[in-house]
């Protein structure tokens, strides 16, 4: 029996860089994931803002019930937050098995098996912490499902971002229809260390920003400050054990379980410094990204689109205090966040990639309904 | 006759300190304005529970009575461990009614049995989250007219947080003591805590918002009274 090839290559062998068709069902299917993975997010931030999160007591179960037999009439209060989390984890975490199984089978890239089984066993350990914090009523186990949620949120949009055209083409020697590289000069161009280095370093302070964010909310306290841009009416509040003790004593807040502290003030302060620290170094690398890539640059563009995204997330966080965190404008927030680090993560993939693939040549006539083809192959098609 | 005597002696042991046993008795005021109590205004966003009430009800964060006196403050002799009575005493009710916990401010001993009821026409979520060690969490579900969920808690432990995670204004704060030396003032801010043995004593008196104030005292053989104020800074 006649070995399978692809054009002249053992399919179990096949080169990084062979030519491969896109496979646009499993691309579409990636870019699902994440979408669900989203509204996901979404369901579980609605969850920790409606002090939800042990309305249903028992896990794997609902009530005693299978989960997906329980009885939506009884689907009422912090329930239905809870139960609907729930259901949308299983759809994702089914989701993300396929996505598996489907790159292991049929993506030819060695490397994307393997980001594959990650993204699995992310979404099995994701959903048994998220089953634990239920289980063992603990809040700190909160705090890693909500930071494990948003690193999975970066893997399938990553992973939506692998399976697309767009990233085939910026394989070695391809310039992109889709996402131009050329810079002011007519010239392909990569992006600059130092302004990968720049994104780099935003991205992980976003990151750092969500730890601290997650933290807040796992301390079911209501808001620590409840002004802005003033705490306590002062630049920076008293933190004494008087000063919160007053503060406490004239907290009525009906959804408050525990009372303040001076940790969770501090907490809250550092979360302002922090955005506005991210604010500043977004700003810096549109502007870096528009100077060094050119206004027309792609990833000039979505430089800017991430200002516009961490500006419209501080008047998020600012709607937050403003409303007394309600429960729609916290979770706005929450997801605004997700948005955030997911355009930070992504931009220095596709600049990462980019930088790989632009040596010193210059461009070639791009290559469509193929990826993976290497200068030579394109020039010998 | 020796078996008679010995009985004798035995009570007279047990009946002398409760002879010399006096009470500590006291007001409670507070001194200052506390914040404009709010309204449930979640509660009312629930059919469910908005059906049973014609107007808001509002917080009870301070019970203050027309001449200043608080209600729902926990005063108890500090320091005085290992003396629970709670397994020999009645079960302290706590109510789920009208998507409130009733009432919300309440102690029981260590072992003493605290039924958790549920009046309401409705589904709630019982959640407890101690967090002294000893003390088990718990998170049951209670539907309507099921039979009463019962707790108790070997550790003593100030304002366990009770709550509702379906409803989730729903809170209550139980205190658990270490003796029967405790009271909660009632709305004029009134306590008496009853049957102390003679001796030297810290009473302090904690409030869930204002926090805790100590006063030491002396019991002899008479009743001790002793006042606090709570200030509103």
């Amino acid at each position: 029996m006649a070995r399978r090839t692809c054009r002249g290559f053992p399919v179990c062998k096949m080169p990084e860089n062979a030519p491969v068709k896109i496979n646009r069902p499993l691309h579409w299917f990636a870019v699902l994931t994440a979408v669900f993975t989203f509204v996901l997010l979404g369901a579980g931030g609605l969850v920790t803002s409606h002090n939800a999160g042990m309305s249903v007591p028992d896990w794997p179960n609902s009530y005693g019930y299978n989960m997906f037999l329980f009885p939506p009439s009884q689907w009422i209060g912090g329930i239905l937050y809870e139960h609907t989390h729930r259901l949308i984890a299983s759809g994702v975490g089914l989701m993300t098995t396929i996505l598996a199984v489907w790159l292991w089978l049929k993506d030819p890239r060695k490397w994307m098996h393997w980001v594959g089984v990650v993204a699995f066993l992310l979404v099995v350990v994701q959903g048994v912490l998220g089953g634990l914090r239920v289980v063992l009523a603990d809040a700190q186990l909160g705090i890693f499902h909500a930071i494990i949620g948003q690193l999975f949120f970066v893997l399938t949009c990553a992973m939506a971002l692998f399976t697309s055209r767009s990233w085939q083409n910026l394989q070695p020697g391809r310039v992109d229809s889709h996402l131009p590289t050329v810079g002011p000069g007519g010239v392909a161009r990569p992006t600059e260390t130092s302004l990968r280095t720049l994104v780099l370093f935003t991205t992980i302070l976003i990151f750092c920003q969500l730890i601290i964010g997650a933290t807040m909310r796992q301390q079911h306290a209501g808001l620590a400050i409840p002004d802005f841009p003033l705490a306590y009416g002062k630049i920076w509040p008293a933190t004494s054990a008087a000063a919160v003790q007053s503060y406490n004593e004239h907290r009525m807040n009906v959804l408050a379980e525990n009372p303040i502290t001076a940790f969770q003030i501090i907490l809250q302060m550092l979360h302002r410094l922090v955005a506005l620290a991210i604010f500043i170094l977004a700003a810096a690398c549109a502007w870096q990204a528009r100077r060094r890539l050119g206004k027309k640059d792609s990833l000039a563009k979505l430089a800017l689109f991430w200002l516009t995204l961490i500006l419209a997330q501080i008047l998020l966080g600012a709607a937050t205090i403003w409303s007394n965190k309600a429960a729609d404008v916290a979770t706005a927030h929450v997801l605004g966040g997700a948005l955030s680090l997911v355009t930070g993560a992504l931009w220095y993939i596709i600049a990462f990639r980019r930088s790989a693939a632009l040596p010193e040549i210059a461009p070639v006539k791009p290559i469509s309904g193929t990826y993976g083809a290497t200068p030579a192959m394109a020039v010998n098609k | 006759m020796k078996k008679f005597l010995l009985a004798f002696l035995l009570m007279a042991l047990v009946a002398v300190p409760v002879a010399w046993a006096a009470d500590i008795v006291g007001n409670i005021t507070l001194n200052g304005t506390p914040p404009p109590e709010v309204p449930y205004t979640p509660l009312m966003e629930n059919s469910d529970c908005a059906a049973m009430y014609t107007n808001t009800p509002t917080t009870h964060f301070y019970v203050v009575g027309p001449n200043g006196g608080l209600g729902d403050v926990v005063v108890y002799l500090k320091n005085v461990t290992g003396k629970s009575t709670g397994a020999s005493q009645p079960p302290v009710v706590l109510d789920q009614k009208g998507c409130l916990y009733r009432p919300q401010i309440l102690a029981i001993q260590t072992g003493q049995k605290l039924l958790v009821k549920n009046s309401d026409k409705c589904l709630h979520n019982v959640d407890v989250q101690p967090t002294v060690a000893g003390n088990p969490k718990f998170n049951q579900m209670q539907t309507p007219g099921s039979p009463d969920l019962t707790f108790t808690f070997p550790q003593p432990e100030m304002f366990i947080t009770f709550k509702c995670d379906i409803h989730p204004w729903m809170f209550a704060w139980v205190s658990v003591m270490d003796s029967p030396y405790y009271c909660i003032t009632d709305k004029e801010g009134k306590f008496d805590i009853k049957n102390v043995p003679p001796g030297k004593y810290v009473v302090e008196a904690d409030h869930r918002k204002l926090g805790a104030l100590t006063k030491d005292v002396e019991v002899k053989d008479s009743d001790v009274t002793v006042n606090f104020t709570f200030n509103i800074k």
